[in-house]
């Protein structure tokens, strides 16, 4: 029995497909797992081994070296502020205990509502709209406390659903097809590529 | 270890000019040429990470010295090395700080106290004192990843040693690293703990106090412990161990690296079973399989009762004398948890004293003997390094786990390639090339298909893969080994035997490796104990002799009057024990045994012998190789070694068998039988010596405590000087008696299998590494792993019949019915079931005996859901 | 004066809204290198970069020519495209994938005919969700377009490119780790030799790594010829560079101008560029290339704005990120929060590295926060020469990769630098401007 939902599987079998070994996908298909749970369940684990072809643990390990999934429930809404240096330089560290205020929890913790986790992050490449805040992975560009109060009434009143999907969704442009250059294709074309260079780098040394 | 070619290259260590392997790491480079760098995450046996950064040496290069990690680097024709600078040793003393910083530092307390690599290199390059004033890093303590392992992160070095032993080595990933930066961790699944049947391995490479076993925890402390080297005789392979102990008490086991064989990796059957040997000498109920017998017993009024030596052999001899006055009327059973000198002893015993060619080491569960002697044998070394493995057993990890490792690592590290006769659940599958799904009673026409030509009509496999199988044995089956034992027990041995014998005549140029799996079941069979054996791995075609069922069934008729049962776990080793019991019931009985067991409800004397551990000789593993075991503590009570039991048993017949020590039984083997023995048991230099072949000694590695510690230095237990560095002379392991060749051998001539009925299922009654012997039950840390009994079947099987994991379902078979719940197992071929042999029920009954009497070719079973 | 005349090569489409679609991107000479790339042998082709002598975007500054022609030995399997982007205040690369992705895939389509490669991934960090769509949909219009996929614009090449999320790991973007994580690993990098995935990459076989930037200058390149190219900037530092300015200044943003032929002064303070310091107040110091560089002082603000000028100082153009501090910026907070940084972000692999960077972050939030002490600006001193043996630049290694030897790089500059500010904050038992 597949944890996934129907649709979220057949995607994962996609992204597998677009590798040369299932392993790859690894990234691919935790992201799906959390666009599906909003965070990474045992469950979502499980398939993703089952998928990769490792173990559990394994899985778990790898997921956990990266900042973007989550190995506990969070918030509909993940609220990143940055405060690394051109933040940090623009106020970013007050930013963030003002948003702490205004959502309610701690920093890495969620509000009672369960609707907003606030994270610390590091540089979200963005440095020109400082302080930096995302909020599930989009950018709000709200640089003053004011505007971050809006745009979180806007969020909770579902104004912002558009922009910003709930927690996971991370790609809503699906890839048309799979690979399209089939191996056999692939083989043929580098063969006749290292032939005709060979060919090349003989007619010039002659 | 690996890519290291002959040629020699120059390199310049510390300005001395010095030899080394093209190729060769330079850590292994300098430290054979004296010079040790310290080190945390490399290990000899496992791929170089360079992670831990203790290493750093100075090499040139084109920009000028630069720090690079001596564990990674490979030396190359040239190279200047510089161990010693000022800059080396800042750069090292900087990473024992950086390490430190987060240690706990609560050695008092730490099982590793003591022997702990990063408390020994800080004793010898730290500084002392800590500039670290920040508040260290907390995890909760202790936390257990499996049931025999324990965690304790704040004390983790993140050396990788335990995660890439687990995914590298054994395969089972089923620990890994979790988080990044400095709150890296090692952790489990919550769907999955540790439970790989090599987990003790990771808490010996642990070069810090992070990873403890349950079984040792707190235990003793290390300056208190002694230790001697020894070989293993939980199973056949014979893995070279250190074997520890605090006064009298036995408490640990530690796997000694040796080339040929383990590596240093042992399975935690051999590591955590010591309490089976010393821990229950205060329980005295001779049924039990846990009760050391410590004392000489007769029956008296239907009671086992304490004796004296005297009285105990006086019987004994009179039991077995007046049955010895009728011809064929004694016999022997058992004896493959012998050393060869005990062995030998008791074949002098029985063949000279009691006239009797009814013997045998083997309880009907493993090959003809003889077959096993004809055979081009392979060593494991040859198995591990084999273009093509051919595998006819169960699941190797489970009867033969370190040959499993083996295996493992050629086919991953060197792409070698397995074929695996499939006939049951096998941890190999993943990374064996080709799985022939072989059904019961069909293994000799998978062979005859492979040697001889086309697919016969009904085999569950497919013609590629039989092409694939015969591209991969090739013509003469050259540099090919195959691997043979006893996958289904409730298989007539005949099957095995034929498809054995089709296949070495067909490819007369590969090898075979038995993989028999009781412990010195092959130096027993050396030692004569087998019909039509000789001493010395001997063959005398010309008498007649009663096998293991052959003696059952002559006592069951009684012309077979009284047996000698050289081990006391008859009845639990047995495929059929009712029909064991009836046999027992009809007859004097003898039982020579360590530990106590159902069996003994038959004995009229008991008579208590050393075991593991406890005393001295020689064993032999599955590929022939001779090694030494000691004794690390001495028996309890008045058990005695076999060798003085059989002479003195013998004197009971006014007789003597000129055997008067183990070393000078040992003595006799070598002088009589060209059999190495004492040359064995006296040498430091080699590990072991492998009969009948012309194989290279290896010499022996010198202990080394960075890479396994716990072991003693080599220093400290008295190898010093002498390991690896003198050569001595070892005995050839050529013997002067004459093997069996096929002429002499019947097994494999004619089998008829009758066909399947197709409303049953046919049955592989498989082994597991945790089973009902007596050293999983004696041991309290490992008891609680033993499965209770299943069916298990495919989920093709299982739909089909409507049925869920878990289910309970009716069973019929020989000998009645019983209910079993019903396991989803897809390693299981369809229209078969498989069932663990050594298994109890949820309720404690051995269902088995039920199911299964060994009495048929294959053993069918009728299944009825409720 | 800032030299503003050289041809933007990277961000052309600047003014349109709609810079990111196909249509935008035909009508503005869109996929017409890559059809003449097509004509040309793909020797040509990277004989081209080869005379851009266009040097590679991502950090290392390795010249994208040379790494591609090391190669013509063995075939190359692998085409990576290093997306990851997360050096702290750089955003260079988030500017292409979001606005000119078409750009980008073009350029990757250019290296992947030039190394006759047929897979292709563009490994781009998580946290890029609009980036990733962007190429997603701008990959699916060019598999429609016929620009990919099976024989590209009835060519006889073929070409597959996937787009592969990171998840917010900053060391993804060193290259080996890169390739680790889209094999679906823990980004943990691999150890060295061999020292280029060239060599051993993806799968174990040879691969080329280049960043977004890099193949983004592909397409100009082709059309106008490398010669074109390399006729701008100066030295080894041709063409125009993506510059990313952050901090104490009035505009902050992504400037592409011409190398070396502008100074850091230009940079920063031309009014159509960073416009100067916030309030007009004095530049204290700043970081010419990501926070991984050692750190400039106004003294060296006339220095051109190329990658051996400021080699030549002891530092590094790195990743084209500036970073400004004035008078009201508190250097130890700075430093303090670039150390907590390379804490959160080390793999952990190496001990060094791992222990170490945690170990300088404790003790320079204790500067900055409190319980400093005199001796503590030695003791950073000496655990930044064990991660970086002789505190030298380029750095000594003890560690892996380059993540561990750029620690030292901010705590050594700014001790050296701004010592007093240091003991202040030991004197004040904290931060004093607060
Ligand atoms: C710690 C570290 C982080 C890096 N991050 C990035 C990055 O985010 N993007 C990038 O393109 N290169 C990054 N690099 C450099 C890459 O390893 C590699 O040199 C580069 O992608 C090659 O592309 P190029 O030759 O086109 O510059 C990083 C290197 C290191 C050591
Ligand atoms: S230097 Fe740091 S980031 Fe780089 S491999 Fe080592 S621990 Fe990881
Ligand atoms: S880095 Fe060489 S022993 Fe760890």
């Amino acid at each position: 029995m597949s944890h996934f939902r129907s649709d979220i599987r057949q995607r994962a079998e996609e992204a597998v497909a677009l590798y040369p070994r299932p392993r790859s996908a690894m990234l691919p298909l935790l992201h799906l797992a959390q666009e599906q749970d909003g965070y990474l369940s045992d469950q979502g684990i499980a398939e993703v081994a089952e998928l990769t072809g490792t173990t559990p643990a394994d899985v778990r390990g790898t997921a956990s070296f990266y900042d973007m999934f989550h190995l506990e429930p969070v918030g509909k809404y993940v609220v990143g502020v940055c405060t690394n240096i051109a933040c940090l330089l623009a106020g970013g560290e007050e930013f963030l205990t003002h948003a702490s205020k205004k959502l309610g929890c701690a920093v890495g913790s969620t509000s009672d509502d369960g609707l907003f986790t606030l994270e610390e992050t590091e540089c979200l490449a963005d440095c020109d709209v400082a302080p930096v805040v995302q909020v599930n992975h989009r950018y709000v560009r709200t640089t003053t406390p004011e505007s971050f109060d809006t745009m979180i009434d806007q969020l909770r009143d579902g104004k912002l659903d558009h922009d910003v999907p709930s927690h996971g969704t991370l790609i809503r442009v699906r890839r048309i097809g799979g690979l399209r250059a089939s191996r056999e294709e692939v083989a043929g074309q580098r063969t006749a590529a290292k032939a005709a260079r060979d060919a090349r780098a003989e007619g010039e040394a002659k | 270890m690996s890519d290291v070619t002959r040629t020699t290259v120059q390199i310049t260590l510390d300005g001395r000019q010095v030899e080394a392997r093209s190729g060769e790491l330079l850590i292994e480079a300098a430290e054979r040429a004296g010079t040790f760098v310290p080190r945390f995450c490399y290990h000899p046996r496992m791929e170089p990470v360079g992670v831990c950064r203790m290493c750093l040496v100075e090499v040139d290069s084109p920009r000028g010295a630069t720090l690079q990690p001596a564990c990674y680097l490979r030396v190359s024709d040239g190279m200047n090395i510089v161990t010693d600078s000022e800059k080396v040793k800042k750069a090292q003393d900087g990473v024992l700080e950086f390490l430190l910083a987060n240690h706990p530092l609560d050695c008092p307390v730490c099982d590793k106290g003591g022997e702990c690599p990063l408390q020994d290199q800080t004793l010898a390059h730290g500084s002392g004192e800590t500039r670290f004033i920040e508040e260290k890093r907390h995890f909760v303590k202790p936390i257990e990843i499996g049931e025999l392992v324990l965690l304790d992160r704040e004390r983790c070095i993140q050396c990788a040693r335990c995660t890439r032993f687990a995914s590298e080595v054994a395969g089972d990933a089923q620990i890994a690293f979790a988080g990044r930066g400095d709150l890296i961790e090692v952790a489990t699944s919550p769907t999955q703990p540790f439970d790989s049947v090599f987990s003790g391995n990771v808490v010996q490479i642990c070069p810090v106090g992070a990873l403890t076993a349950k079984p040792y925890r707190f235990s003793a402390r290390p300056w208190d412990l002694e230790q001697v080297e020894s070989t293993c005789t939980t199973c056949a392979v014979g893995c070279r161990v250190a074997v520890q102990s605090s006064g009298n008490r036995l408490t640990r086991v530690l796997g000694v690296d040796s080339d040929p064989v383990n590596h240093g990796w042992l399975c935690d059957k051999g590591r955590f079973t010591l309490e089976s040997i010393d821990g229950n000498i205060l329980s005295f109920d001779p049924l039990q399989a846990t009760t050391r017998i410590i004392e000489p017993m007769i029956r008296r009024n239907g009671e086992l009762v304490a004796v004296s030596w005297g009285e105990a052999l006086a019987e004994a001899a009179s039991l077995l004398r007046e049955a010895a006055a009728t011809p064929g009327g004694v016999g022997a059973i058992g004896g493959a948890a012998l050393t060869n000198e005990g062995a030998f002893a008791w074949e002098r015993f029985v063949r000279g004293v009691l006239a009797s060619e009814n013997v045998d080491a083997q309880y009907g569960d493993g090959l003809d003997p003889g077959l096993l002697q004809a055979l081009s044998k392979a060593t494991i070394d040859e198995a591990a390094s084999a273009g093509t493995v051919v595998t006819l057993t169960g699941d190797l990890r489970e009867e033969l786990p370190i040959l499993f490792l083996r295996l493992r690592e050629n086919a991953v590290k060197n792409s070698s390639s397995i074929v695996e006769f499939a006939f049951g659940p096998s941890a190999l599958r993943s990374v064996a090339r080709v799985s022939l799904v072989v059904r019961p009673g069909e293994a000799h026409l998978v062979a005859k298909a492979i040697a001889g030509g086309g697919l016969p009509q009904g085999l569950a496999f497919s013609e590629e893969e039989l092409d694939e199988t015969r591209r991969l044995i090739g013509e003469s089956g050259e540099g090919v080994v195959f691997v043979v034992g006893r996958p289904n027990l409730g298989e007539d041995a005949r099957v095995l035997e034929t498809a054995i014998r089709t296949l070495s005549e067909r490819y007369p140029d590969a090898k075979f490796l038995p993989a028999l799996r009781r412990s010195n079941v092959m130096g027993a069979l050396d030692m004569g104990l087998g019909p039509n054996l000789r001493p010395g791995r001997g063959f005398d075609g010309s008498v007649e002799g009663r096998d293991t069922l052959g003696q059952l069934d002559a006592l069951r008729k009684g012309d077979q009057k009284a047996v000698l049962l050289l081990g006391g776990c008859l009845l639990g080793n047995v495929v059929d024990p009712a029909g064991a019991e009836q046999a027992l019931d009809a007859a004097d009985v003898v039982v020579v045994t360590g530990h106590g067991g159902a069996t003994l409800a038959y004995a009229n004397v008991v008579l208590p012998a050393a075991i593991q551990h406890e005393r001295s000789g020689t064993v032999t593993n599955i590929e022939g190789r001779v090694s030494a075991v000691s004794p690390k503590i001495v028996p309890p009570g008045s058990a005695w070694p076999d060798v003085a039991i059989a002479a003195e048993l013998a004197e009971e017949f006014g007789q003597s068998l000129g055997l008067s020590s183990v070393e000078q039984t040992s003595q006799t083997i070598e002088e009589t039988t060209g059999y190495p023995a004492l040359s064995v048991l006296n040498d430091e230099v080699y590990d072991g010596v492998v009969v009948g072949r012309n194989v290279t000694p290896s010499l022996r590695h010198s202990l080394d405590p960075m890479a396994f510690p716990g072991i003693r230095s080599a220093d400290t237990v008295g190898l010093g000087a002498r390991t690896g560095s003198t050569v001595v002379t070892s005995a050839t392991g050529s013997v002067n008696t004459s093997g069996a060749t096929w002429s002499d051998v019947h097994a494999g001539n004619g089998l008829e299998v009758p066909l399947a009925d197709s409303y049953a299922f046919r049955v592989v009654l498989s082994r597991r590494l945790y089973d009902r012997g007596v050293a999983m039950q004696g041991s309290p840390a490992l008891h609680g792993l033993i499965p209770t009994t299943s069916l298990s079947l495919n989920h093709f099987d299982l739909d089909r019949l409507g049925l869920a994991h878990g289910d309970v379902v009716k069973v019929s078979g020989a000998k009645g019915s019983v209910d079993l719940p019903v396991a989803l197992d897809d390693g299981v071929a369809r229209g078969t079931t498989e069932i663990v042999f050594g298994t109890l029920d949820a309720s404690g009954e051995n269902v088995v005996r039920e199911l299964v009497d060994g009495s048929n070719v294959i053993t069918q079973l009728r299944l009825e859901t409720r | 004066m800032a030299s503003l005349d050289a041809p933007r090569i990277v961000s052309s489409r600047r003014e349109f809204a709609d810079s990111f679609t196909l249509t935008r991107y035909l009508e503005t000479g869109g996929y017409v290198a890559l059809k003449k790339a097509l004509t040309m042998f793909p020797e040509a082709v990277a004989a081209e970069v080869d005379a851009a002598s266009l040097l590679g975007r991502g950090g290392a500054g390795f010249p994208a020519g040379r790494k591609w022609s090391m190669l013509r030995k063995s075939p190359i399997s692998y085409l990576v495209v290093n997306g990851d982007e997360s050096e702290p205040a750089t955003f260079k690369d988030h500017y292409l994938v979001e606005h000119d992705p078409h750009q980008l895939v073009e350029g990757v389509i250019i290296a992947a005919y030039a190394l006759q490669v047929n897979q292709a991934f563009i490994f781009m960090r998580g946290e890029f969700a609009l980036g990733l769509e962007r190429v997603q949909q701008a990959l699916n219009d060019a598999y429609a377009h016929g620009a990919l996929g099976s024989k590209i614009f009835g060519s006889e090449f073929s070409l597959d490119v996937v787009v592969h999320p990171g998840a917010g790991a900053y060391i993804c973007g060193e290259e080996t780790a890169l390739i680790e994580a889209l094999e679906g690993k823990r980004g943990f990098p691999r150890i060295k030799p061999p020292f280029f995935p060239a060599v051993t990459g993806l799968y174990g076989e040879p691969t080329v790594v280049n960043n977004v930037e890099t193949m983004s200058n592909l397409p100009w390149i082709v059309n106008n010829g490398g010669a074109a190219f390399a006729a701008l900037g100066g030295g080894r530092s041709t063409g125009t560079r993506l510059f990313a300015l952050a901090g104490r200044v009035k505009n902050p943003g992504v400037y592409e101008i011409e190398m070396v032929k502008n100074t850091f002064r230009d940079l920063i303070y031309d009014p159509q560029l960073g416009g100067g310091i916030i309030d007009d107040k004095e530049i204290k110091a700043f970081i010419p290339g990501g926070v991984s560089a050692p750190w400039f002082g106004p003294e060296l603000l006339d220095l051109p704005l190329g990658q051996d000028e400021v080699a030549g100082e002891g530092s590094m153009l790195g990743s084209g990120s500036i970073v400004v501090m004035d008078e009201t910026s508190c250097v130890v907070r700075a430093v303090w929060r670039i150390t907590k940084f390379f804490s959160r972000e080390s793999c952990g692999q190496c001990t060094p590295c791992r222990e170490g960077s945690g170990w300088i972050e404790r003790a320079m939030y204790r500067l900055e926060h409190g319980g400093g002490r005199m001796e503590d600006l030695d003791l950073l001193l000496d655990l930044c020469d064990n991660i970086a043996p002789g505190l030298t630049w380029p750095p000594q290694q003890t560690t892996i990769c380059v993540l561990g030897s750029s620690i030292p790089s901010s705590v050594h500059s700014a001790i050296q630098m701004f010592r007093d500010d240091f003991v202040a904050h030991v004197q004040h038992g904290g931060c004093p401007h607060e």
